[in-house]
């Protein structure tokens, strides 16, 4: 069954961790007493609060609204009361608190009245959209980028296939691959939906064959032309980029989308949550975690409440929250590590790595002996230990010249390297650092613009004030008695004793002599 | 409670710097048994000496440098150059030569360009050429194999003549004589043809006597290499292709003065050179298609040397020119990135994912 359009470049084979999750069933968590729920859970503007502290809300209301385009809503996911509205601990890199929506939980898990459930088929694509984009949904594969806008190719775009991701090619990740196998039709409806809202003629559903009960699954589900592909178990084939080359033999253009290759690639669980909030009106409020490492007894997938701190998550796992040295978000490949435990599950939270240690952390990082392992497992092609070398010497002109924003941050490189070397961290330090120098850069762009035109505008009333001056001076120099001197200092002198003098006779005479003025 | 904060990724393969230069050790094992069977055990003598006096300048420079001392002393990359720089010194030359030798490669060749990582140039060929213009005569008084001479040089007999000269050591002058190489050269210069030089006994089926099993040994680990995926195949397949097309060419055209091509590629250290010089990570070109334009200058240079150079053999100039060419290649042999050029084409042209195994 395993059909092969292409393949992608580079690439590895990473010993699976995931037996320990895989084999369990999703087990929904129970609600615990206190939800945080960041404005801020996907790529764009942050949410704006609807709701005002001490207000009631229940499951599935709208606590918090996107203003802008690029952006999602936030819903309540359990019913409760607004206790905060503040910066809290959220899951993010770079572990600065953000703005959060605290409610505590009343027990009574009250739902807000649905939307009334709608046919996909005869709804306006607008309104489909607007559905999807009130649902707060999101790609849920850890990316976070708002699900509408990728459902609106607008003008010029030609979308003639859906891929569906169900790749999962993380070594620690289960919880798509348990949502596939259970909720397979759920995913096959939503892929319709997507096929619909973008025009496109082909669907595709992409699974690794190391997930054949998967595979089988969604095969029993697919109906109405989604096809299910089986692709090879290699990392990163769940890159979008790869996946769409694997599948459609298409690559997409370095500067564009997925859309410039008239694809649009979904996440098997987006497409499912697609499903709920047009079908059945449910926003998203909850999502499958994957709860895995070594710090966890019993790795497991659970149904979460968005919104529920990791602590409690962990507590409910078993897992000794007091002991717990570390938990990464995401894969060990391309995870980052969390600050606070009180961080809260949100919508991108695919996976709870708890206790995982870099297995070659005492190991020194030597220097590179340009050996070129790196060359050879770059899925994008690159030369990550010529990066290497411009990015550690901060040339970071050479480092664009040799494609760094083309760089997945995948890690192949860091696996295969000899000599220990951090290098998807370099690649990811020289584009902050570039991001951060373009930021500077507009900022003193304007500063500069502010600065010239004050300048401009002080230029402007120094030019009026002698346009004055000259002109005040011109009546002067032709004054209507006789005999101007020609030296015009001399003038300057004897007008202004004209003008004590005139003064003078001014009061004496009990008058402000005024007609000089001017 | 603070969390630790691990950076992804959190798995890594099993490679190491150490793992590497270890496998090349590994590698050199088969050609450093055949060179003792046939030449005798002076390598052994000055390979001890000059991993010794390479481990000491290693430590020495790091420690001047202001480095971490141990991860780059056992990182095996000076024992690495300190061995290949042997198999390139007559076994029976006096001991101080491996030492000068050793330690320009070390000290200067390495450290002074940066360590391990940043050298331009080969270590081991650096330290050879220096010996080999500096000290013409030492380093072109090479045994013959004792299959030729009958002459056996046993330990003690190595360790005197290196150690004392070879004065108090009456076989040596039936130890020593040219090499197949040398012989080549001088004959041809004399006017004999290709043939009549041949029949001297220091040939053996297709290189010299000896020379050509040592040829085999270092064949033999190279594929090792490749196969533990130490090196790729593109440097040695372009440097022993590009010399075997080259000396095909001339000999096929004038079989009277220049050598077959099987004698090009089993006499002298172009089997060394190919599998284990040119395919020194640090010094060589780095993408896959420089690596074949490095690897083919390698060859084209060695052929050009051996024919109407100076030296017997070219390996070692022709590695360091095409050292100096390097970063010209790196610069012009950037690969397509993936998502530039041409869309939705015919598959890319270069040669990936075929290694899928690494890891």
């Amino acid at each position: 069954m395993s059909t092969r359009t292409g393949d992608f470049p580079g690439g590895l084979h990473l010993d699976g961790h995931k037996t320990p999750s895989s084999g369990r069933a999703v087990e929904t968590m129970p609600v615990p007493p206190l939800l945080v729920f960041p404005l801020h859970q996907h790529i764009g503007e942050p949410a704006l609060p609807v709701v005002e502290v001490g207000e009631s809300v229940l499951a599935g209301q709208l606590i918090a609204h996107a203003e802008d385009y690029v952006s999602a809503p936030v819903h309540a996911s359990t019913s409760g009361r607004v206790v905060a509205i503040e910066k809290r601990p959220v899951p993010h890199p770079s572990g600065l608190p953000a703005e959060c929506i605290v409610v505590e939980a009343d027990g009574e898990d009250r739902q807000a009245p649905c939307e009334a459930p709608g046919d996909f088929e005869t709804m306006d694509l607008s309104a489909l959209r607007n559905r999807i984009r009130e649902a707060g949904i999101v790609g849920m594969g850890g990316a976070g980028f708002p699900t509408f806008i990728k459902l609106n190719p607008g003008p010029g775009g030609d979308i003639d296939t859906v891929v569906l991701n169900g790749v999962e090619c993380e070594p620690y990740i289960t919880c798509d691959d348990r949502l596939m196998q259970e909720r397979a039709a759920d995913i096959v409806s939503g892929a319709l939906i997507i096929r619909h809202a973008v025009g496109a003629g082909r669907c595709v559903i992409g699974v690794e064959d190391n997930k054949p009960k998967a595979a089988a699954a969604l095969r029993a589900a697919a109906r109405d032309g989604v096809t299910v592909q089986t692709v090879v178990t290699r990392y990163p084939a769940g890159g979008e980029k790869q996946l769409i080359k694997i599948l459609t033999g298409r690559e997409v253009p370095s500067d564009g989308l997925p859309l410039n290759a008239g694809v649009v690639v979904q996440n098997v669980a987006t497409a499912a949550a697609i499903f709920h909030a047009v079908s059945e009106g449910r926003p998203l409020i909850s999502r499958v975690v994957t709860v895995t490492g070594p710090g966890v007894a019993e790795p497991r997938n659970l149904e979460v409440r968005l919104g529920t701190p990791v602590a409690d998550v962990l507590a409910h796992c078993g897992a000794d929250t007091a002991a717990v040295r570390a938990v990464v978000v995401g894969g060990a490949m391309m995870g980052f590590a969390i600050h606070d435990l009180a961080s809260p599950v949100v919508k991108t939270t695919n996976c709870l790595l708890v206790d995982a240690v870099a297995d070659d952390a005492d190991q020194p990082q030597m220097p590179c002996i340009r050996c070129g392992a790196c060359v050879e497992v770059c899925p994008q092609l690159l030369l990550p230990q010529q990066l290497y070398w411009y990015a550690s010497v901060r040339d970071f002109d050479k480092v664009q010249d040799y494609s760094l924003f083309d760089c997945i941050e995948c890690g192949c490189c860091n696996f295969v390297c000899p000599s220990h070397i951090p290098l998807a961290s370099y690649f990811r330090f020289a584009k902050n650092e570039i991001w951060a120098q373009e930021r500077e850069r507009q900022r003193a762009d304007r500063a500069r613009e502010r600065h010239e035109f004050n300048q401009a505008r002080k230029e402007q009333e120094e030019r009026e004030r002698q346009e004055r001056h000259r002109r005040k001076k011109a009546r002067l120099k032709d004054p209507p008695d006789e005999a101007a001197p020609a030296d015009s200092k001399k003038a300057a002198v004897q007008e202004a004793l004209k003008r004590a003098q005139a003064r003078k006779e001014g009061l004496e005479a009990g008058t402000e002599g005024t007609e000089d003025r001017g | 409670m603070a969390l630790n904060r691990p950076i992804a990724p959190l798995v890594h393969g099993d490679h190491s710097v150490r793992g590497v230069m270890v496998k090349v050790l590994y590698a050199l094992v088969p050609a450093l048994l055949v060179y003792v069977g046939f030449f005798g055990f002076g390598i052994l003598i000055h390979m001890v000496l000059a991993v010794v006096v390479a481990v000491a300048a290693e430590a020495v420079m790091l420690r001047l440098r202001g480095r971490p001392v141990r991860p780059f002393v056992t990182d095996g990359s000076a024992p690495v150059t300190a061995m290949l720089l042997c198999f390139a010194l007559p076994p029976l030359a006096p001991w101080w030569v491996t030492v000068v030798g050793v330690l320009f490669a070390i000290v200067v060749a390495k450290h002074l360009y940066g360590g391990l990582g940043n050298n331009p140039f080969n270590p081991a060929m650096a330290g050879y050429v220096l010996l080999l213009v500096s000290f013409p005569l030492p380093m072109t008084t090479w045994p013959v194999a004792f299959t030729v001479s009958g002459e056996y040089p046993g330990p003690l007999v190595s360790a005197a003549i290196i150690f004392l000269g070879p004065d108090g050591v009456a076989s040596w002058d039936a130890i020593t004589g040219a090499t197949p190489l040398d012989l080549m050269k001088t004959q041809l210069g004399l006017n004999q043809v290709v043939p009549e030089i041949a029949a001297h006994p220091v040939f053996g089926d297709f290189g010299g006597k000896g020379w050509e099993w040592l040829a085999n040994a270092f064949f033999l680990g190279g594929l090792w290499l490749l196969y533990k995926k130490v090196i790729t195949w593109h440097i040695p397949v372009a440097m022993l292709g590009s010399l075997f097309i080259m000396s095909l060419g001339f000999a096929a055209l004038d079989p009277g003065s220049h050598p077959s091509p099987l004698f090009h590629l089993f006499s002298g250290g172009a089997m060394i050179g190919a599998f284990f010089i040119a395919t020194d990570p640090v010094s060589a070109a780095t993408s896959p298609r420089g690596r074949l334009i490095y690897g083919a200058g390698i060859g084209i240079l060695t052929f050009v040397i051996r024919t109407w150079g100076g030296y017997p053999d070219g390996v070692a100039f022709a590695v360091l020119l095409m050292n100096m060419m390097v970063p010209t290649i790196d610069y012009y042999t950037k690969p397509r990135v993936f998502g530039h050029g041409p869309q939705h084409g015919p598959e890319h042209g270069r040669d990936h994912g075929r290694d899928h195994g690494r890891g």
